[in-house]
C-alpha cells in the first residue's frame, strides 16, 4: 500500500473528474437499483388494480429512469477512461524523462527489456487499476449491497432465505478463484515450455537438420503438447464450470422465491409485484461478487507493478553531477591521465573489472587498447566521459579530475563510437547529424568521407536522404559502424573514442579510416579498443590489458620484444606466419 | 434490467490470465470461409463426442427455455389460483428444469473442452512436423524471432477463441431462437414488440463496433510508434547519453505520448458506450413488454404471469445478443492466425528424397565437388563452377573475404540447398542418391555461433548421439576439454542451461559443441571457425580439442586462425564464389597471388 501512494500523487490532478465520476456511479447504482421496484409498482398498483394511468406514468417513469442511468454511465465511463489514461501518460512520461536522468550503471541493471516492460505493461497495469477502481470497483459493492438491502425491504423473510444462497455463491467464487489460480500458473509454465522448445527447433534449425534430429525433436514437441493440452482441459472444465454452478445457485433461489413467496402472495402477505421485484434484486446480488474476484487481480497486479515502477522512479544516477562543478578549460588539449583506477561494476562485492591502472593518452596521439575479451578494455574507456565513476583513483582530463566537471562540457568534448553501432530511424544525414544538430551538409560529407561512408551513402537509392530503417536492419554491419564514426568525427571532439568500432569492416578498408581519421580529426587524441592486432599497429602507444591490469604499454616493435602476452596475441594472430612465409 | 446472471466465461478467464498490456486487435483472415473450412477440419475426428454436445447443448437450452414459462404458470394458475400444492408442484418442475438445463451445460463443457484442446493439439503437432520437414531456405528467409513470435500469437488467438466460444456461440443462438419461437407460441403480440427491439440493437452493436473498431485500430498505430520511439531510445541509451541527446528524445517521446493519449480516450470511450447502452435497451424492452403487457392485461388479453415470462424471456435474449458481438472480433482474429498458420503448413517442404536414393553407412569420407554452380536465387549465381577434391582424412581450410561463399559450399555439401548444376560426390555417389538422414549422418558441424538447447549439459552433448550412454558423453566431454569446467559446475553435467542465459563463456559453449560433435563420431567434419577471440587459455584448450576431434576425419574448414590455416593439408582461397588459389600455405605465399594479398594487408606496409 506504501508503494500505492507514491502513485496515487499521480492520480492527484484528476481528482476533480475521478471524484465527478464516483458520483456519477452512485448515481447509476441508485437507478439501477429502483427499475425493480418500479416493475413490482406497474404490476400490483397498475396491472392488478386495472389503473391505465398507473401503467402509463411508470413506464414513463422507468423509460425515464433508465435513460438517467444510461446517460450517468457513459458519463461515469468517459471520465473514468479519461482519468485513467491522464495517470497513465504521466506515469509514461515520468518514468521516460526519468530514464533519460539516469546513468550507464543504472540502465545495466535494469536492462532494456525490463524498462520496456516498467514503460509499457505496467503503467497499463496501474491504469487498469484506477480505471476498474472508479468503475466496476465501486460498483460492484454498492449495488450488491443495495440489492441486499431491497431485497430485505421487499420481504424480509424472504431475504434471510436467500443468505444461505448468497454465502454459498460467495464460497463457489473463492473455491474457484483458489483452485484456478495454481493451474492457470502451470499453464504458463507449459506453455513457455512449449514455446521454448518450439522456440530452439527454430533458431537452431541447421543443427536439427545436420544431426538429423527431426524425429527427436517432434518427440519432444510431442511431450510438451501433451502436457499442455492436458493442462489445458483441466483450466477450462474448472473454468466452464463455475458459471452453471452460479448459475444453479441463483435458479435455486428463483424457485424459492416463487415457492415461498408465492404461498405468502396467496395468503395475501406479499404482492405479486415484490416477488417480480425480489427475484430481480436476486439476480443482482450474485454478478457484482465475480466481479470483485476480476478487481481483486487488477489491484494485486496493479500494485505490484506500481512498486516496480517505483524502483525506476526512485532510482538515484550512479553518477551523479558535483554542485561545484567546472567547465572544461577552452581550448581543451585532450590530455588523459588515469591515477590508479581501480573499478568495479557493482560497488565492492564485485570482482574487480579494472584494477590500479596507472597510464595516459597524450594530447593529439593514437593510444591503442588491446586485450581479450573480458579483459576491460571497454569499462577503461567508459571511465574517460564519465559513463561510470571509477571506485578509486582518478581519471583526470587535462589535469582537472572528470568527477568534478560538469557533464555536458565533458561530453561535448569527447565523442564515442560505441561498439555495437546504434543507429536510429530517420535518414543518412539525421543519423551523421546527430553528434552534432548545427553541423552543415559539407560538414557532413566531409565526416561520411572521412569514415569512408560516402561513396557507399552515394549508391544508395537517395543519397543521404536514404531512410533508415528500425536499427539500421538495411546497412550491413560494417556500413553501420562507419556512419557511426562519421556521427562522431561530425563533433569535432577533442577526445576520439572508438570502442573496437571497425570490427566489422575489412583491413583494407580500416586502414584507409585511420588514415582519413588521421588527416580530418588532426589534433585529437584518439583512443581506440581493438581485438585484431593489424587495427592497433600504428598507435602511438599500445596498452595491453589483461584481467583488468595493465600487462604492457608502448609501441609496437617494443611490445613484440618486451611483452609475451602481447606475442601471443599477435603469433596467434598474424606473426607466426609471417615469420614462416616471408 | 438486463443483469447478467452470471459471469461469461471470458470474465472469468481475463480475471485470472495476468495478460497484460494486450491491445485489443482487429485483423481479418484474407479468406475467412477457407481458414474456417481447414479449421473445422480438426474437429472432424470428433465427430461421436461432438453430436454428443451438440445434443446437449440443444437440452441446456431449451430447458433454460422452460424456467421461465414455469414461473409464470405459477404466478397464473398456482398463486393467482391460490392454489398451495400446485404451487409446490410448479416449483418443482422449474427446480428439476433448471438443475438439468446447468448439468447438461456442465457436462457439455467438460466433454467440449478435451475435444478443443485435442483439436489444437493435433493442430500443433501438424505444424510442428511441417516445420520439422521445412528446406534451409525458408529459415534463412523467416527470422527466428518473427516466425516465432508470429507462430505464438497466432496459435494464442486460435486457441482462446476455440476454447472459449465454441459452446457460447452455440448456446446463444440456439437461445436466441428458442426464445423467440416460445414467445411467439406464447403470445403474438408481445413477441411482435420483443422483435422491434432486435434491429435496433443490432444496428447499435455495428453502429459502436465501426467506430470502437476505428479508434482502436489508430490507438494500435500510435502506440506502435510510441513503443518504437521508447525502444529506440532505451536500447540506444548509451549512445543518446553520450551525444547529449537526451532532451530531444523526451520531446520526441513526449509528443508520442499526448497521440497515444488522445486515442486512447477515444477508442475507450466509444467501446464502453456498448455496455451502458445495450443495458438501457435491454431495460427499454422490459419497459416496452411491461407497458404494451400491462394494457394488454387490462384489457384482459394477457395474464400477469405471462408478462413476468416474457420479462425474463427478454433479460435472457439480450446477454446472448452481447456475447455475439463480442464474439465477432475474437473469431476474425481467431481466423486470421489460422490463416497464417496453414500458410506454413502449406509451405512446399524440402525436396523429398528421390525414391531410389540409397541407405549409406560409414563414409570413407572423400569429397568430390564437380563443376557445381549455384545460387539462393537461381538468377544470381553465388558459386561458379567450382571443382575441388578433398582426400578422405585431410583437412582443407577455405579462405576468403566475406561474402565470397565460404558458408554456402559447406550448405551444399550437407544439402541444406540443393546445386543448381555440377555435381557432389562423396566416395563416388553423388549426394542427390544417398537418403538425407544418412548423409546428415555422417556430417557434423561445429559453427561459429553456438546453439545450446535449454536443457542439462549432459542432454547437449547427448544431442550429437541420442543413444550415448552417459559414460560416452563424458569421455566426449574429456576429449573436447570440457570435462574440468563441467565439473567445476556446482551441478555438474546436469547443470541445466536457461536459454542464452550467460551461464557459459563463449569458449565454454564452443567446447561443448565441440563435445557434441565428438559424439557424432562424424566421417566429415565442417567447422566455422570462430573470429571473436576468447581468452588466451581457453583459445588454447579450444585448439586441441579441435585438433582432436578433425584427427582421421575428412574437415573442410572456414578458417580465420592463422594456425588453422597454416596447419591445413591444402589451403583453398575462394572469391566471388571460384577458386582462384589453391595449395599450402609457403606455396601460395611464394605465388604473391591474391592470398599474398589478402594475407599482407593485415599488415598494411608496417615492416616486422
Amino acid at each position: 500500500m506504501h508503494e500505492f501512494k507514491k502513485i496515487l500523487k499521480y492520480a492527484k490532478p484528476y481528482w476533480k473528474l475521478a471524484l465527478f465520476s464516483l458520483i456519477m456511479l452512485i448515481a447509476m447504482v441508485g437507478f439501477d437499483l429502483a427499475v425493480p421496484r418500479l416493475v413490482g409498482h406497474l404490476i400490483d398498483k397498475g396491472i392488478r388494480q386495472k389503473d391505465l394511468q398507473v401503467v402509463i406514468s411508470t413506464s414513463v417513469i422507468m423509460l425515464g429512469v433508465s435513460l438517467l442511468s444510461a446517460l450517468v454511465a457513459v458519463l461515469n465511463s468517459i471520465s473514468s477512461i479519461r482519468v485513467g489514461e491522464s495517470i497513465a501518460r504521466d506515469l509514461r512520461e515520468a518514468v521516460f524523462v526519468k530514464i533519460q536522468h539516469l546513468s550507464y550503471g543504472n540502465i545495466d541493471k535494469f536492462s532494456t527489456a525490463k524498462l520496456m516492460v516498467r514503460l509499457t505493461s505496467d503503467t497499463a497495469a496501474v491504469q487498469r487499476l484506477f480505471q476498474m477502481s472508479l468503475r466496476i470497483g465501486t460498483r460492484a459493492p454498492l449495488s450488491m449491497i443495495g440489492s441486499i438491502v431491497l431485497m430485505f425491504v421487499t420481504s424480509k423473510t424472504l431475504a434471510l432465505t436467500m443468505m444461505p444462497i448468497l454465502v454459498a455463491g460467495g464460497i463457489v467464487i473463492v473455491y474457484f478463484s483458489v483452485r484456478l489460480e495454481p493451474i492457470f500458473r502451470t499453464v504458463q509454465q507449459r506453455l513457455d515450455r512449449l514455446n521454448t522448445v518450439l522456440q530452439e527447433n527454430i533458431a537452431g534449425a541447421h543443427l536439427v537438420k545436420a544431426y538429423v534430429r527431426g524425429p527427436y525433436e517432434s518427440s519432444r514437441f510431442e511431450q510438451a503438447n501433451k502436457n499442455l493440452a492436458d493442462e489445458n482441459i483441466k483450466v477450462m472444465q474448472l473454468m466452464s464450470s463455475m458459471s452453471p454452478i452460479l448459475t444453479m445457485l441463483i435458479n435455486i433461489g428463483i424457485v424459492l422465491v416463487i415457492w415461498l413467496g408465492g404461498g405468502q402472495a396467496i395468503h395475501g402477505t406479499l404482492s405479486l409485484g415484490q416477488i417480480v421485484a425480489f427475484t430481480n434484486y436476486l439476480m443482482a446480488t450474485l454478478q457484482p461478487l465475480t466481479m470483485m474476484t476480476q478487481l481483486s487481480n487488477n489491484w494485486a497486479n496493479g500494485l505490484a507493478s506500481a512498486k516496480r515502477i517505483n524502483e525506476v522512479l526512485d532510482a538515484e544516477p550512479e553518477v551523479a553531477e558535483a554542485p561545484d562543478a567546472v567547465s572544461l578549460p577552452e581550448p581543451s588539449r585532450g590530455q588523459i591521465e588515469f591515477e590508479g583506477v581501480s573499478f568495479h561494476y557493482n560497488g565492492a562485492t564485485d570482482l574487480a573489472v579494472l584494477e590500479d591502472i596507472c597510464t595516459r593518452a597524450e594530447p593529439g596521439k593514437t593510444t591503442a587498447i588491446l586485450g581479450a575479451t573480458g579483459s576491460g578494455k571497454s569499462s577503461l574507456i567508459n571511465l574517460i566521459p564519465r559513463f561510470y565513476d571509477v571506485s578509486s583513483g582518478k581519471v583526470r582530463i587535462d589535469e582537472q579530475d572528470v568527477r568534478r566537471v560538469r557533464s555536458d562540457s565533458l561530453l561535448e568534448h569527447i565523442a564515442v563510437v560505441p561498439q555495437d553501432s546504434v543507429l536510429f530511424t530517420g535518414t543518412v544525414r539525421d543519423n551523421i547529424r546527430y553528434g552534432r544538430p548545427d553541423a552543415t551538409d559539407d560538414e557532413i560529407i566531409e565526416a561520411a568521407k572521412a569514415a569512408q561512408a560516402h561513396d557507399f551513402i552515394m549508391r544508395m537509392p537517395k543519397g543521404y536522404d536514404t531512410h533508415i530503417e528500425e536499427r539500421g536492419v538495411n546497412l550491413s554491419g560494417g556500413q553501420k559502424q562507419r556512419l557511426a564514426i562519421a556521427r562522431a568525427l561530425v563533433c569535432k571532439p577533442s577526445i576520439l573514442i572508438l570502442d573496437d568500432a571497425t570490427s566489422s569492416v575489412d583491413v583494407e578498408t580500416e586502414t584507409l579510416i585511420q588514415n582519413a581519421i588521421a588527416v580530418a580529426a588532426r589534433g585529437t587524441t584518439v583512443i581506440m579498443v581493438a581485438q585484431r592486432i593489424s587495427t592497433v599497429l600504428n598507435a602511438d602507444k599500445i596498452i595491453v590489458l589483461d584481467q583488468g591490469r595493465i600487462a604492457a604499454e608502448g609501441k609496437h616493435r617494443v611490445l613484440l620484444k618486451s611483452s609475451p602476452i602481447y606475442k601471443e596475441i599477435y603469433d596467434s594472430q598474424l606473426g607466426a606466419g609471417v615469420r614462416h612465409g616471408l | 434490467m438486463a443483469y447478467e446472471t452470471t459471469p461469461s466465461i471470458q470474465d472469468v478467464r481475463a480475471s485470472f490470465q495476468r495478460r497484460q498490456g494486450r491491445p485489443t486487435k482487429f485483423e481479418k483472415a484474407a479468406d475467412p470461409r477457407k481458414a474456417m473450412i481447414r479449421l473445422l477440419k480438426y474437429l472432424e475426428p470428433f465427430k461421436a463426442p461432438l453430436i454428443l454436445v451438440v445434443g446437449f447443448v440443444v437440452l441446456y437450452s431449451l430447458l433454460g427455455l422452460a424456467g421461465p414459462y414455469l414461473m409464470g404458470r405459477a404466478i397464473d394458475k398456482s398463486i393467482g389460483g391460490k392454489n398451495l400444492s400446485s404451487l409446490l408442484v410448479t416449483a418443482l418442475l422449474m427446480l428439476a428444469a433448471y438443475m438439468l438445463s446447468n448439468f447438461f451445460n456442465i457436462i457439455a463443457n467438460l466433454i467440449m473442452a478435451k475435444i478443443s484442446q485435442n483439436a489444437l493439439k493435433n493442430l500443433r503437432s501438424d505444424l510442428f512436423a511441417h516445420i520439422q520437414t521445412l528446406s534451409m531456405r525458408f529459415f534463412d528467409t523467416h527470422p527466428a524471432g518473427g516466425l516465432m513470435s508470429r507462430l505464438t500469437n497466432d496459435i494464442d488467438a486460435i486457441n482462446q477463441t476455440v476454447s472459449q466460444n465454441v459452446i457460447s456461440l452455440i448456446a446463444s443462438i440456439l437461445t436466441m431462437v428458442g426464445i423467440l419461437v416460445s414467445m411467439f407460441i406464447l403470445n403474438h403480440w408481445l413477441a411482435l414488440a420483443s422483435l422491434v427491439v432486435i434491429p435496433i440493437m443490432y444496428w447499435f452493436s455495428n453502429f459502436v463496433a465501426k467506430y470502437t473498431r476505428k479508434g482502436f485500430r489508430e490507438l494500435q498505430k500510435d502506440l506502435g510508434e510510441l513503443n518504437a520511439v521508447a525502444e529506440e531510445t532505451i536500447s540506444g541509451f548509451k549512445v543518446i547519453k553520450a551525444f547529449r541527446r537526451n532532451e530531444s528524445a523526451i520531446e520526441t517521446f513526449r509528443q508520442k505520448n499526448k497521440a497515444v493519449f488522445k486515442s486512447a480516450v477515444y477508442a475507450n470511450s466509444y467501446s464502453m458506450l456498448l455496455m451502458p447502452l445495450t443495458g438501457v435497451l435491454g431495460s427499454f424492452f422490459v419497459i416496452v413488454l411491461a407497458s404494451l403487457g400491462g394494457w394488454l392485461a387490462l384489457k384482459g388479453l394477457v395474464s400477469i404471469g405471462m408478462i413476468a415470462t416474457f420479462i425474463n424471456y427478454a433479460q435472457n435474449f439480450t446477454s446472448p445478443l452481447r456475447q455475439l458481438s463480442n464474439l465477432y472480433n475474437s473469431i476474425q482474429a481467431a481466423l486470421a492466425g489460422a490463416e497464417r498458420v496453414f500458410e506454413i503448413i502449406d509451405t512446399k517442404p524440402e525436396t523429398p528424397d528421390l525414391p531410389d536414393a540409397v541407405s549409406a553407412g560409414r563414409f570413407k569420407g572423400e569429397v568430390r565437388l564437380r563443376n557445381v554452380v549455384f545460387g539462393y536465387n537461381p538468377e544470381r549465381i553465388v558459386i561458379r563452377n567450382f571443382s575441388l577434391e578433398i582426400p578422405a582424412g585431410k583437412t582443407i581450410a577455405l579462405v576468403g573475404p566475406t561474402g565470397a561463399g565460404k558458408t554456402t559450399i559447406t550448405s551444399l555439401l550437407t544439402r541444406f540447398y540443393d546445386i543448381q548444376e555440377g555435381q557432389i560426390l562423396i566416395d563416388g555417389i553423388d549426394i542427390r542418391a544417398i537418403r538425407k538422414a544418412d548423409l546428415r549422418r555422417n556430417l557434423a558441424l561445429v559453427l561459429q555461433d553456438t546453439f545450446l538447447f535449454a536443457d542439462t549439459i549432459l542432454e547437449n552433448i547427448r544431442f550429437g548421439r541420442l543413444d550415448a550412454t552417459d559414460e560416452e558423453c563424458f569421455e566426449a566431454a574429456r576429449m573436447a576439454e570440457a570435462d574440468h569446467f563441467i565439473r567445476q559446475l556446482p551441478q555438474g553435467y546436469h547443470t541445466n542451461l536457461s536459454e542464452r542465459a550467460g551461464n557459459l563463456s563463449q569458449g565454454q559453449r564452443q567446447l561443448l559443441s565441440i563435445a557434441r560433435a565428438i559424439l557424432a563420431n562424424p566421417s566429415i567434419l565442417i567447422l566455422d571457425e570462430a573470429t571473436s577471440s576468447v581468452d588466451t587459455r581457453t583459445e588454447l584448450r579450444i585448439q586441441k580439442a579441435l585438433l582432436r576431434l578433425m584427427e582421421g576425419r575428412t574437415s573442410i574448414v572456414i578458417a580465420h586462425r592463422l594456425s588453422t590455416i597454416r596447419d591445413a593439408d591444402s589451403i583453398v582461397v575462394i572469391n566471388n564464389g571460384e577458386i582462384v588459389e589453391q595449395g599450402n600455405h609457403e606455396e601460395l605465399l611464394e605465388r604473391r597471388g591474391f592470398y599474398h594479398h589478402l594475407y599482407m594487408s593485415q599488415f598494411k606496409g608496417n615492416e616486422i
